[in-house]
């Protein structure tokens, strides 16, 4: 278990994911009915720096939380790798499974059914160490204490049940949790989608405040793109399981190159684009389509204002045409000029 | 501008509920006025009593354990807290009609969309069975279902969430409504369905001169909308203006502080990124309001007078009103 092999141009990557496919086999209801696969992830790379924020946007049922679920591997796993520091988790098993899994942890969505309602907030934090047997029962109960203290609450609301607490505290109940075991890398299932934004803004500043103090890492999911552009440090844009672009924070909002990036960017209600009317902008029509047997060639083709003959036969490969900013479009040329360009206006 | 006489008018809404903690003041002295053809945006935290104002305007707060102590909803000069039972239904989904957060629990999962729709009509338009479904068909191509005439014998749950909050859209519009109450219609959305549905809004707002409520805690959606903004807390109207206005000369604490902490999406994000702004603290609970203004423990302008004493709405410019001793003609700040 070393980081020896950590790749790549001197960063240092906590978690390096290639070629990641979960498939999920589908029941046949009848005989007449064929039972279909869900390519809920398939076949994405990316990695993670340590100490950064790496986003995972798009819609609902493009994969993102299975894409997490499995580097934590709590889905099955298609195919691909998945290396923790440095550590391929695919293969592993057992002991060694439940020592990787301590790094990782998750933060859920939803403050409210994801803390268990009989349990008093001090035991749902200190659960998991006891599950994976960190320190002796004295060291847990002062690690607990302490944790309490670094998430903003107060040491004698441990006493207290989840329903006593509001939303914002439960997700911090949450929060301390996942820190219990002093993990390396925090996945974010929309850790602030249910909160009200008066809290959200509380909760995001804990949990970069936390970064800082620890040196942690986060894989970010979301789909509001004013809070990914806040907190992440890069950002995998993705669609109907595919990653179809990916950059820095900064790159990506300046120059989105992927259309549906840009459809993304510009359907965002916004109060500083108020008097611009519709300058600029795009309407995808149609919703985002089934991820069951997906078409061959472009999967963003059948809503992509631009798409031609070749978008519908020939699948467009991931690649790199600035410097970390990484797009599959047929239609960007090596100039970086995307298609959305003669209409993008401000974009 | 507005100086027709309002389509909509609520004075002074008081509505309370008994619960095991005491009394709840769930809204105190609400009051709006709505044109039509314009857009009223409410925003503000849960439980501030968005939805409630909603349901007192269509009369459906459940009584008991809530009341309604005091207060008027006149609808064209109507009275509809003094009207009958009856009139009321009559008055649900023919003036006024609403669209909820979650389509699912107001679309009926047994009927075909189409039914669902064309029941309406009948019941309130008195149209044969061959008219209302010509005219839900009518409707459902309105809100841009592609191949309506076949979709309309679809059932709920064959559609994608999109569609369906679509559908229940036509479904409000279809007796042609002069008010439309939409409470956080796109929240279970994503963005670019929620863009969608927006635009629908705005284009049949175009065609028909239906007035909308739009209830959200997105002030961007708000900022996209409406033409006039109402910031609630805790069951009071503590600010309210034109959007513009509103957006770029918030008054009052609460309102500057909603504004500010949201992250906002630029497009050239600043490498560097300092701390969100916060609103320290959370909504109080409404059983123990207490005489002062709701928001003194939140407050960093809080003053001993805040604590003792509600403050009154103060104009603060054109058309402008903040419920907050800091602008107090008389110099309380
Ligand atoms: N256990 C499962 N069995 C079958 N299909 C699944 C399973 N888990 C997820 N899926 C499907 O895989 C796809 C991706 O789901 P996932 O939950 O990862 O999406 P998501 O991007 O997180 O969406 P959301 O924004 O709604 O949370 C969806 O079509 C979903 O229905
Ligand atoms: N049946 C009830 N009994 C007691 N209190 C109630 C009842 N229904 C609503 N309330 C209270 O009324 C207040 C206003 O609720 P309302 O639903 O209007 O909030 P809202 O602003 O729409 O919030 P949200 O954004 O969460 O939808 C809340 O504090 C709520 O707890
Ligand atoms: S490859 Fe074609 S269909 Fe796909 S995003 Fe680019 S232009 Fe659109
Ligand atoms: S009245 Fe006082 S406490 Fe209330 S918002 Fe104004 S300054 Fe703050
Ligand atoms: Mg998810
Ligand atoms: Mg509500």
């Amino acid at each position: 278990m070393t980081g020896a092999e950590t790749q790549g141009g001197g960063a240092d990557y906590l978690l390096d994911v290639r070629d990641l496919k979960v498939h999920f086999r589908l029941p046949r209801r009848n005989v007449l009915t064929p039972g279909g696969t869900v390519h809920a992830v398939d076949g994405i790379s990316y990695r993670v720096r340590r100490g950064s924020t790496f986003g995972i946007v798009g819609e609902s049922g493009s994969g993102k939380t299975t894409a997490a679920l499995a580097a934590m591997r709590l889905v099955p796993v298609t195919g691909g790798s998945i290396r923790l520091d440095g550590v391929e988790m695919t293969v592993l098993g057992g002991d060694a499974l439940r020592e990787m899994r301590r790094k990782i942890q998750i933060v859920f969505q939803d403050p409210y059914s994801s803390l268990n309602p009989r349990m008093r907030a001090g035991a749902i934090v200190r659960e998991p160490m006891d599950l994976m047997d960190v320190g002796d029962p004295a060291e847990r109960d002062l690690r607990v204490a302490e944790l309490f203290d670094r998430v903003g609450l107060r040491p004698e609301q441990a006493a207290l049940f989840p329903h006593q607490f509001s939303g914002g505290q439960r997700q911090r109940i949450g929060v301390a949790r996942a820190l219990a075991t002093q993990p390396e890398l925090i996945v974010c299932d929309e850790p602030v989608s249910a909160l009200d934004v008066a809290i959200q803004a509380q909760i995001l500043n804990l949990l970069r405040e936390l970064q800082e103090g620890f040196g942690l890492t986060y894989l970010f999911i979301s789909h509001d793109l004013g809070v990914v552009q806040y907190i992440c440090d890069d950002i995998a844009v993705m669609y109907l399981g595919e990653i179809v672009e990916q950059s820095d924070r900064v790159s990506l909002f300046t120059l989105p190159l992927h259309p549906y990036t840009w459809a993304l960017i510009s359907a965002v209600p916004s109060a500083r684009r108020r008097t611009g009317g519709q300058d600029g902008r795009v309407r995808l029509q149609g919703d985002p389509p089934n991820p069951i047997d997906p078409p061959p060639g472009c999967r963003f083709a059948p809503r992509c204002p631009f798409a031609v003959d070749r978008c519908h036969r020939e699948k467009p490969a991931l690649r790199e045409v600035r410097a970390g900013h990484l797009v599959s479009c047929h239609l960007v040329g090596d100039d970086c000029v995307p298609p959305h360009a003669a209409v993008a206006g401000a974009c | 501008m507005d100086a027709a006489a309002p389509l909509l008018e609520v004075e002074d809404l008081e509505v309370e509920f008994r619960t095991r903690q005491g009394t709840a003041r769930v809204l105190d002295g609400v009051a709006l006025s709505l044109q039509p053809g314009r857009t009223l945006g409410i925003v503000g935290e849960s439980g501030c009593g968005k939805s409630m104002t909603a349901l007192s305007i269509m009369r459906l707060v459940p009584v008991p354990p809530g009341r309604i102590g005091a207060g008027a909803v006149r609808l064209k000069g109507e009275d509809l807290l003094q009207a009958s039972e009856k009139r009321m239904r009559e008055v649900r989904g023919k003036d006024i009609s609403m669209i909820f957060q979650e389509p699912m629990t107001s679309l009926n999962p047994v009927y075909s969309i189409g039914d669902q729709i064309a029941e309406t009509v009948r019941l309130h338009e008195g149209l044969s069975r061959r008219d209302s479904l010509d005219r839900a068909i009518e409707m459902l191509k309105a809100v841009h279902i592609p191949a309506a005439e076949r979709r309309v014998r679809e059932f709920p749950h064959q559609m994608s969430g999109g569609m369906r909050q679509r559908v229940m859209i036509a479904m409000a519009l279809a007796c042609r409504p002069s008010v439309l109450i939409a409470d956080e219609p796109t929240t279970a959305l994503d963005v670019t369905v929620q863009a969608q549905v927006f635009d629908l809004l705005k284009e049949l707002q175009e065609k028909t001169g239906t007035a909308i409520i739009l209830i959200s805690h997105d002030m961007g959606a708000i900022a996209e909308m409406a033409d006039r903004v109402m910031v609630m807390y805790a069951g009071r109207i503590v600010e309210e203006a034109a959007t513009d206005e509103i957006l770029e000369s918030p008054k009052h604490p609460y309102t500057r502080g909603l504004i500010a902490c949201v992250p906002h999406m630029e497009e050239e994000p600043p490498p560097e990124r300092g701390a969100l702004t916060e609103i320290p603290g959370v909504v109080p609970a409404l059983t123990d309001l207490g005489s002062g203004c709701s928001f003194a423990p939140r407050c960093d302008h809080a003053t001993d007078l805040c604590r003792s004493r509600a403050p009154g709405p103060f104009a603060v410019g054109a058309d402008h009103r903040a419920a907050c001793w800091l602008y107090d003609e008389a110099g309380a700040a």
